[in-house]
């Protein structure tokens, strides 16, 4: 039984760092109708700027504010500089033009820091493990990704249910045209829109860094999952990627952890585990496509 | 056998170097190998090291004036193919190299061998090449897949473990490295599970892990995902606690470095290790030391390996590039490995020792691989009996 | 922006414009691998194969993407299992076996083609059958979903190499051809292609391709009109399909070599782009966009290892300032139109 919770708490964990990356793609594309391949390369920068200021001052309290200034000025530039250009385009010119920003980033971020991955410890307050139940110890660390992802949850609910930016977004993911039409000054709303966005990125990129690899291509590894997750909850809607990326999380863990066992008790060990490997890797496309076949429009459409 | 290798080097070195004077243009040496993307870093220990290997001779190898062309293959078959294509048949190049990746080798050594050139592999090692489909101008200087985890199973073995929990990604490498890993662990497997390969997160793995409590884990888990799987199984709280055995692939010097503290103990099984007491690692490491501000990888080991290999091919025909000639003399693997003992088996793939290393702190409280014992001695691989060279 | 460009139609001043085009294109395709000889550069002839294969899974991608407004991101499914058809039949060929215990192996090239292009024409009607009941970004979405099942399935079957692949030790055979040479396989995937070229150009000014064309740009006027999109856009996604399929039967006798690497999604946006780069909707873009695509990435990881720096920005260049690809540039530069 506790380890039935416990692959509930690793799901929500992976869910919540999807969610920081699925919310800032979500908005940007729900309201800029923008398809942004580079978002995962927004997610790299993040951990590499993390990474490396806190290396080199040995301070983690100052890499958290390296990491999302790093990543929301990635993310501006890359609006200012090339995407302001497209609004107008086909979503297709889109894909092209943030496909040549991953071959930038990936190349430029080999050039300056080379092909090595980098070292990111875990800060010492947020080492080791707590006892939530008895018999069940969790990792302090990953308990806080899973409060911080929720607390950034519930500041975008407020942020784009409560105020006047948040009003706007909305009406700009509902009713483009209409947004514009009002004179809203639209380019600065794209503009601070994807740079929340790209701050959300290098948020998760920051907190990963000590999990996993922070390395050259780790952004394009997370950023198909991403896409699954907006799909799946909804294109444009914060409350659907949040929904979404719990539900991708939670699904994708306890399929790992849990498939091979339950096959096992049908056919021969190594068959099932096998077997088992190949459905889990394939469950969230599965689900993706049953999602998309019942709802078209995901489980929490923004457009009525 | 090594007086006589030195004798008939002597003599061939006093006949090349009127070769090398005959000859005008130095021999060219392609490199095809992986220098973008996640992967790129073991391309780049290769290609520096062979570089290395190069410039320790003058510019020469074995005797004769070389020049290395690299190309990235950017980890796409069709690109190295093309790349291969092009050295073979605009450029005339007779030598080539430097491939990393297993999927990139199966679509470019076969072209390379069918066009009557020589290809020495540096690393990848597919085994639908080492059987039935082992070719005269085909050799492997790093290792068969399985024979690596093989290593592991006996290491295991060896430390005296008896219920091991395995896992590796559900790929043909991964099923191999189980595959091989059991048929040389004496104990029981008291768990065994397929990650993914695109997987980072291993929270799901850790926690069946610690359920099952084993005395021992081995897993495979090769670059980036075997940083992610270090990390978090230090932050489950399993280090320290169960011990683990991997193959060389799982934990090298750059990830060590990046991993850090989450590797103490660790036991690694590898065919080569920075401090292998033989004459020419020590000057391996040396040079390597002096120009590349960086540890030196068993990837880096691999492709010095690959130089002074073709080094002794050139050297066996005074820079003649006779390709079946070259096979000949490279087949007596006439040169002084890094690894130490080192010979080519039918399939021309390794026979070589294999070593027990572990991750300790060093003087200065730094983490180093130290080797610690030898696992297995004059290892081949399975794959040598379907071979009809 | 580009629909404009479809419904009002380009004033043509000499209609022998386009025509001669073609034909000079059509004649310097021919003379390619004479010419390379010439020039002491014989591995121009596989290079250009290679863009010939990929140029035919771009433009047959594009029929479904381009003339039929179905984005479709999932095409290296039909690629891979036109790949893998070619090299399981082969396999199953060399072992003497008789595949699933019904169907023998074979090494006949214009057998293992139509059998690629068969099973891709019949997975694509499968996952178009379902798909096509979404549209827009899930469109893109579900047929990736579909693509990235497929290749998880490649990766874990051991029986047909797993992750490693299959390699094919001898290229398909064609009458008495010696396909292991470059310029005679070069000249069989030309002739694929110019039927391929000519069999999209044929759909696109057929009624057919009229109705696509309109169900592109208001499905609900079509359907006011008593057409029913649906079978329209999944018959152009079936052709598509086998178009690509096609491609990667080719392209696994190229290689002589299949792994799941032509299944993987970076595949699909590879034929993607490579359709975006040449010019979305037009004859000769994907033609164009493979070439561009190919030769440069050929040409700039000769020149250096930062290649990737290279190449980001010269197709941030093309997409800023071509508006609508090579093709348009191309159209610009020769009449001022």
């Amino acid at each position: 039984m506790t380890l039935v919770l416990e692959q509930l708490l690793n799901g929500v964990q992976f869910g919540v760092m999807l969610f920081l990356l699925a919310a800032g793609l979500t908005l940007i594309f729900g309201i800029m109708g923008v398809i942004n391949l580079a978002h995962g390369s927004l997610y790299m920068v993040g951990a590499y700027a993390g990474a490396i200021v806190a290396a080199k001052t040995g301070s983690l309290l100052l890499a958290i504010p390296a990491a999302l200034a790093a990543a929301a000025a990635a993310g501006v530039a890359m609006e200012l500089l090339v995407l302001r250009r497209l609004y107008q385009r086909d979503h297709l010119d889109q894909v092209l033009a943030t496909f040549a920003l991953i071959l930038i980033f990936n190349q430029g971020v080999t050039l300056l820091f080379g092909r090595q991955p980098l070292f990111v410890s875990i800060p010492p307050l947020l080492n080791g493990s707590v006892e939530l139940l008895p018999g069940l110890s969790y990792s302090v660390y990953r308990l806080t990704i899973i409060a911080v992802g929720l607390l950034v949850a519930a500041g975008l609910s407020i942020l784009i249910n409560r105020t006047r930016v948040g009003m706007l977004v909305r009406a700009g993911a509902t009713h483009r045209d209409m947004v514009r039409a009002l004179g809203v000054d639209i380019k600065l709303l794209y503009t601070a829109v994807f740079g929340l966005g790209a701050l959300l990125a290098g948020l998760a990129g920051l907190m990963a860094g000590p999990i996993l690899a922070v390395q050259v291509g780790m952004g394009e590894q997370i950023l198909i999952m991403t896409f699954v997750v907006v799909v799946i909850g909804g294109v444009g809607s914060v409350r659907g990627a949040l929904f979404g990326a719990l539900i991708v999380g939670i699904v994708d863990t306890c399929l790992r952890a849990f498939l091979p066992g339950l096959l096992r008790q049908v056919m021969a060990g190594s068959e099932a585990d096998a077997l088992g490997a190949g459905l889990s890797s394939m469950g969230i496309y599965l689900l993706m496509a049953v999602v998309l076949l019942l709802r078209p429009k995901g489980l929490f459409p923004s457009h009525a | 056998m090594k007086a006589r290798g030195l004798l008939f080097g002597l003599a061939t070195s006093l006949l090349m170097s009127a070769a090398a004077f005959a000859q005008q243009a130095p021999v060219k040496i392609g490199m095809i190998t992986t220098l973008s993307g996640p992967g790129g870093y073991l391309g780049q220990d290769i290609r520096d090291a062979f570089k290395l290997a190069i410039e320790m001779e003058g510019g020469k190898l074995g005797g004769v004036p070389v020049e290395l062309v690299v190309e990235d293959d950017g980890l796409k078959p069709g690109q190295g193919k093309q790349i291969a294509e092009r050295m073979l048949k605009t450029d005339g190049i007779k030598i080539f190299t430097g491939i990393v990746f297993s999927n990139v080798a199966g679509a470019t050594v076969p072209d390379i061998v069918d066009a009557g050139a020589l290809y020495v592999s540096p690393n990848a090692a597919p085994s639908n090449l080492a059987g039935k489909e082992c070719n005269a101008n085909y050799f492997v200087v790093s290792w068969q897949n399985d024979s690596l985890h093989e290593s592991a199973g006996q290491n295991a073995t060896n430390l005296g473990y008896k219920r091991a929990f395995i896992l590796a990604p559900n790929y043909q490498a991964g099923k191999d490295a189980l595959s091989g890993f059991k048929r040389y662990f004496k104990g029981d497997v008291v768990g065994e599970l397929y990650t993914r390969l695109d997987q980072t997160d291993f929270a799901a793995e850790m926690a069946q892990i610690r359920s099952a409590n084993p005395d021992v884990v081995f897993q495979f888990h090769p670059g980036g995902i075997g940083i992610a799987f270090l990390r978090q199984y230090q932050q489950a709280g399993l280090l320290g606690k169960i011990p683990m055995v991997v193959a060389a692939p799982s934990l090298d010097a750059v990830t060590l470095a990046a991993v850090g503290d989450a590797a103490l103990g660790l036991n690694v099984s590898s065919h080569w290790n920075s401090d292998l007491d033989n004459p020419a690692n020590k000057a391996f490491m040396a040079a390597w030391t002096k120009a590349y501000n960086r540890p030196a990888t068993y990837y880096s080991s691999q492709g010095y390996d690959a130089a002074l290999a073709i080094a002794s091919a050139l050297k066996g025909t005074s820079g003649k590039l006779d390709v079946p000639a070259l096979d000949k003399a490279l087949a007596k693997a006439d040169f002084q490995s890094v690894r130490g003992a080192f010979k080519f088996g039918p399939n021309q793939h390794p026979i070589q020792d294999w070593y027990a290393l572990k991750v300790e702190k060093d003087g200065e409280g730094k983490l180093a691989l130290k080797t610690v014992g030898k696992v297995l001695t004059n290892h081949g691989d399975a794959y040598a009996a379907q071979c009809k060279l | 922006m580009r629909n404009e460009a479809m419904v009002q139609p380009v004033p043509v001043p000499v209609a022998y414009g386009p025509l001669l085009a073609t034909l000079v294109l059509a004649l310097a395709l021919v003379v390619l691998p004479f010419a390379a000889q010439a020039l002491g550069q014989p591995s121009l002839v596989p290079l250009a194969t290679r863009a010939l294969i990929y140029a035919i899974a771009a433009a047959s991608l594009n029929l479904a993407l381009g003339y039929g407004g179905m984005v479709s991101f999932g095409h290296a499914a039909f690629f891979g299992i036109g790949g893998y058809v070619v090299g399981i039949l082969y396999q199953s060929f060399t072992a003497d076996e008789l595949l699933f215990g019904l169907i023998p192996g074979t090494n006949q090239l214009l057998l293992t083609l139509a059998a690629a292009m068969l099973a891709a024409g019949f997975l694509a009607l499968v996952i178009g059958a379902l798909s096509l009941r979404t549209s827009g970004v899930q469109f893109i979405m579900i047929t990736l979903a579909f693509a990235q099942m497929l290749f998880f399935l490649f990766v874990s079957l051991k029986a047909y190499g797993g992750d490693d692949g299959l390699i094919i030790r001898r290229r398909n055979i064609l009458f008495g051809l010696d396909t292991r040479d470059d310029t005679v396989f070069y000249f069989v995937c030309l002739a694929a292609a110019a039927i391929m070229f000519w069999g999209i150009a044929r759909i696109v000014g057929s009624r057919f391709g009229m109705v696509l064309a309109g169900i592109r740009q208001s499905e609900r006027r079509m359907a006011a009109m008593g057409i029913a999109p649906y079978r329209y856009k999944l018959a152009a996604f079936v052709i598509s399909g086998m178009g690509a399929g096609l491609a990667g039967a080719l392209m696994a006798n190229y290689l002589r070599f299949v792994s799941p690497d032509m299944l993987h999604w970076t595949k699909s946006g590879e034929l993607m782009i490579m359709v975006i780069l040449g010019g979305v909707g037009t004859l000769l873009g994907p033609l164009l966009g493979a070439a561009a695509l190919v030769v440069l990435e050929t040409v700039l990881t000769a020149w250096t290892e930062h290649w990737q720096l290279v190449l980001g920005p010269i197709l941030l260049v093309v997409v800023l300032f071509t508006q609508g690809g090579l093709r348009a540039l191309l159209r610009r530069l020769g009449g001022g139109r």
